[in-house]
């Protein structure tokens, strides 16, 4: 059999997985990874596969690919039935056969994807070379096609190009290529805009649909996010802890969803909607004017510096218990601000004003605050100290204000309480905690300080999307019960509908929209704004808030 | 958990433990010295030139002055733990200190202390030892000065890329938010979690350093009132041809210790897990 009989027996399924169980070494935390998943893709069709991190939705794939790292982790029961023989009995010479030829892979990280020291045409000329000979020039002819398939941009330059040269979304781009130059009968792609901005995520997914209809290739896609699913998807299978919960349409899955754990994630995905209440306290915690930041790379004796400026005139103020979303693209400069902010980092001009005095810049700027502008950031992994146990984590900020040790423990516990873990959580390691523990950890570290001000640094970005939901809730209660004012740094326009009273939307260091979150979601402004909101992924079912939105 | 994790990874490396063996009969050894060898290293007790195993009592023999070569093996063996230990500690206390501070402040105090860490990187550093020692009398005390002065510049460039790295990450800047005071971060936010690579340099340092008091003391340049490996290999070079045994003991022993050294720093670098360092996890 081969791609051009398949699409005439279309009830045939492309991939056939019937009870595939996957084993984890002894010591993980259960012991199959996948326990009796059956699922199947239909030529031409995109079989969505959604789950949080640790569901066992990657293995899958993997299994397919016969990518899993055996013995430690192995497929031992079930079948892979794909045209009509088991991978999972075929040799590893056989399956090689089958990758890239039959069957193409796209990765989640574009970033690694690629190797750097070799140019994109090679790249892609190894799909060839691996799997027969393909005279030079025929070769090259193929290739060219295929980067001006996925729509690359000057296919005759981008052959003998670098990767280092491409950007996240343009090497993503190769690695669909590169997937299906080939034309494999089927494409299994790993998270593959997880990686990247809403924007360029956007553009990517039309892409594979696109190459979908137009080859009638059947595509696997694994997936956190339910907004991506309702994009792209002809059927859902939803995986939890190894088990396949609830499996359908995705119209059906997505509108009228059966199992509670669906319906769970469906709801734990920020619809944009506010949900903060007006506030009349008119005292200003924060006022910034002008403030500007320019990163100078610094130059050689033959080529000068390049200076990439990532604040430009940022003004705004912040009244006691209000929220400001700070959003934008990654390299958009809203986390330079953020680190201006709490005077982690200085600024060429401007001012920043808190509670009325002026901050001056560096060592002077973080006594003046005396600890009362905190920060939450981003990487719940990296912002604990190892080494530290929890108790000592959060107490350490009060100990070095002056707050006796003794007072300091019990206002650690008491904050453990608060953010949702238990008083025993202060004599642990931060390993031990999920990474949705150590960002409420990270959160009680900054309410430790008593702060005013409160910078949240893309707080939810590394979390799945039902503890983001919870994690949110978190941020909502704190800011109510503190009068907490905050700045909310995201990249997320859903999450920051949720959670701010006011918009500033930032784009090569300008802020180029601010108002009312209402009025920025509902009636933007800028184009960049639009384009923004457009691409944002959403529910079939959330079409009253898109059309809101929109 | 930690420690027990540490331990598995540890044992797992057969040569770290054989190492680890080899060291702690050693240590074991030096500090028993004085009971378990009853000749005065120094004393001629026999005749010269005794062969191994001939005469009860000398069970290595003796030299060329009729001085118990199992006493003088004892012996060196208290003065090579010694000074091997008390120099590295030193080294480590400059080097520690001056990356620290290089690599947590940058900038200008970066580039002075390692043009500064440099200079001495630039003179051959036995050559160095030999100067510093020959300028002061010989004696402990000065060995263990011109050892560590020759080796704390690796050390501070270890610890500086360390702390380069460490500085970034987002618990220091926390810390810094919190207003905690820069001696408090440097050592005990960041200096703990550099540690790992820190203990194994120091177990390879102290391998080199007993090396290098061998090599002065072999150049008749270790304090005279210790008996030492190195000049034990020195005084019988002479009569290598003619009594292998007065060279090769001394020399098994140096070669035995600095190897066992260097298996149980490959070991304590498979068990503080250095090559998955900087994870975080």
């Amino acid at each position: 059999m081969n791609a051009t009989v398949t699409p005439m027996k279309p009830l045939h399924p492309v991939l056939d997985i019937v009870d595939l169980s996957i084993s984890l070494p002894s010591g993980a935390d259960r012991a199959l990874a996948v326990e009796g998943a059956t699922l199947s893709v239909m030529p031409g069709q995109t079989l969505c596969v959604v789950g949080e991190s640790g569901s066992g939705k990657s293995m899958i794939a993997n299994a397919v690919m016969g990518l899993l790292p055996r013995p430690h982790v192995a497929p031992v029961a079930g079948r892979i039935l794909f045209d009509g023989h088991d991978l999972l009995q075929l040799t590893e010479p056989q399956m090689r056969e089958l990758r890239g030829r039959r069957i193409g892979m796209v990765f989640q990280e574009p970033m690694t994807a690629l190797n750097p020291v070799m140019r994109i045409g090679e790249q892609i000329g190894e799909v060839f070379d691996a799997h027969g000979n393909v005279p030079a020039a025929e070769k090259r002819r193929r290739i060219l096609a295929a980067l001006a398939d996925v729509g690359l941009p000057d296919p005759e330059l981008l052959i003998d190009a670098y990767p280092f040269r491409l950007s996240g979304g343009q090497r993503q781009r190769v690695m669909i290529a590169c997937a299906l130059v080939l034309e494999p009968v089927l494409l299994i792609a790993d998270e593959p805009t997880t990686a990247l901005d809403v924007t360029t995520q956007a553009q990517i997914l039309a892409l594979v649909r696109e190459l979908q209809q137009r080859r009638g290739t059947a595509v696997l896609f694994i997936t956190h996010d339910f907004g991506v699913v309702s994009e792209i998807a002809d059927h859902v299978v939803v995986m939890q802890t190894g088990h396949v919960v609830e499996s359908g349409p995705a119209a059906q899955v997505l509108g009228a969803p059966q199992h509670p754990y669906t319906r769970k994630l469906i709801a734990a995905i920020p619809d944009g909607q506010a949900q903060t209440v007006p506030h009349d306290d008119l005292t200003r915690v924060l006022q910034v004017q002008d403030l500007c930041k320019t990163y100078h790379s610094s130059g050689s004796l033959f080529k000068r510096g390049r200076a990439v400026q990532a604040a430009k005139d940022i003004s705004f103020e912040l009244h006691r218990g209000e929220t400001l979303g700070l959003v934008g693209e990654s390299g958009s400069g809203k986390s330079s601000v953020g680190r201006c902010l709490v005077g982690l980092a200085p600024f060429d001009s401007g001012r920043i004003l808190f509670k009325g005095r002026n901050l001056a810049q560096g060592k002077s700027f973080r006594r003046a605050a005396a600890g009362k502008i905190q920060m939450v950031f981003q990487d719940p992994y990296a912002s604990l100290n190892p080494r530290h146990r929890i108790g000592a984590a959060i107490a350490g900020g009060p100990i070095a204000q002056g707050v006796g040790k003794a007072e300091a423990m019990a206002r650690a516990m008491e904050l453990l309480q608060l953010v949702g873990l238990g008083a025993d959580a202060a004599q642990r390691y931060p390993h031990e905690f999920s990474g949705g523990q150590r960002q409420r950890i990270g959160i009680a570290r900054a309410l430790a300080m008593q702060p005013e001000l409160l910078v949240a640094d893309e707080p939810v970005s590394a979390l799945d999307v039902s503890v983001q939901a919870q994690v949110l809730e978190l941020f909502a209660q704190v800011r109510a019960q503190f009068q907490l004012a905050m700045v909310f740094i995201t990249h997320d326009l859903r999450v920051a509908g949720q959670m701010c009273d006011r918009i500033a939307v930032m784009q090569r260091g300008e802020v180029v929209e601010y108002g009312e979150t209402q009025k920025v979601l509902n009636d933007p402004q800028h184009a960049y704004t639009r384009k923004l909101i457009d691409a944002v992924p959403r529910l079939a079912g959330q079409a009253d808030v898109s059309a809101k939105v929109a | 958990m930690m420690q027990s994790d540490f331990w598995r990874r540890f044992r797992r490396n057969k040569g770290a433990v054989a190492g680890m063996v080899v060291l702690l009969i050693v240590a074991v050894v030096a500090l028993l010295g004085p009971w378990l060898a009853t000749n005065d290293p120094w004393a001629m007790v026999e005749q010269p030139f005794v062969r191994p195993w001939t005469e009860p009592g000398f069970l290595l023999g003796t030299d060329t002055l009729g001085r118990d070569i199992l006493s003088g093996l004892v012996y060196g063996a208290r003065i090579s733990l010694l000074i091997g230990v008390v120099s590295t500690f030193v080294a480590l206390l400059i080097g520690v200190s001056l990356g620290a501070v290089a690599g947590y402040f940058g900038g200008w105090i970066d580039a002075a202390l390692m043009r500064f860490t440099e200079l001495f990187q630039a003179v051959p550093s036995f050559a160095l030892a030999i100067v510093l020692v020959a300028i002061f009398e010989p004696s402990i005390k000065s060995i263990v000065v011109a050892i560590a002065i020759v080796s704390w510049p690796p050390v501070a460039r270890l610890v500086r890329s360390e702390f380069l790295t460490l500085r970034q990450r987002d618990f220091v800047q926390a810390a810094l938010l919190a207003g905690q005071s820069t001696p408090r971060i440097i050592l005990t936010q960041i200096l703990p979690n550099a540690m790992s690579p820190i203990i194994v340099m120091a177990s390879l340092m102290v391998a080199t350093a007993i090396l290098l008091e061998s090599s002065l003391s072999f150049l008749g340049l270790g304090d005279p009132n210790q008996m030492s490996w190195g000049y034990m290999v020195g005084a019988a070079r002479t009569v290598l041809r003619q009594a292998w045994w007065m060279a090769l003991f001394p020399g098994l022993a140096i070669v035995l210790t600095v190897l066992a050294l260097n298996l149980v720093g490959e070991g304590l670098s498979d068990g503080l897990n250095t090559r998955l360092h900087g994870k975080g996890k």
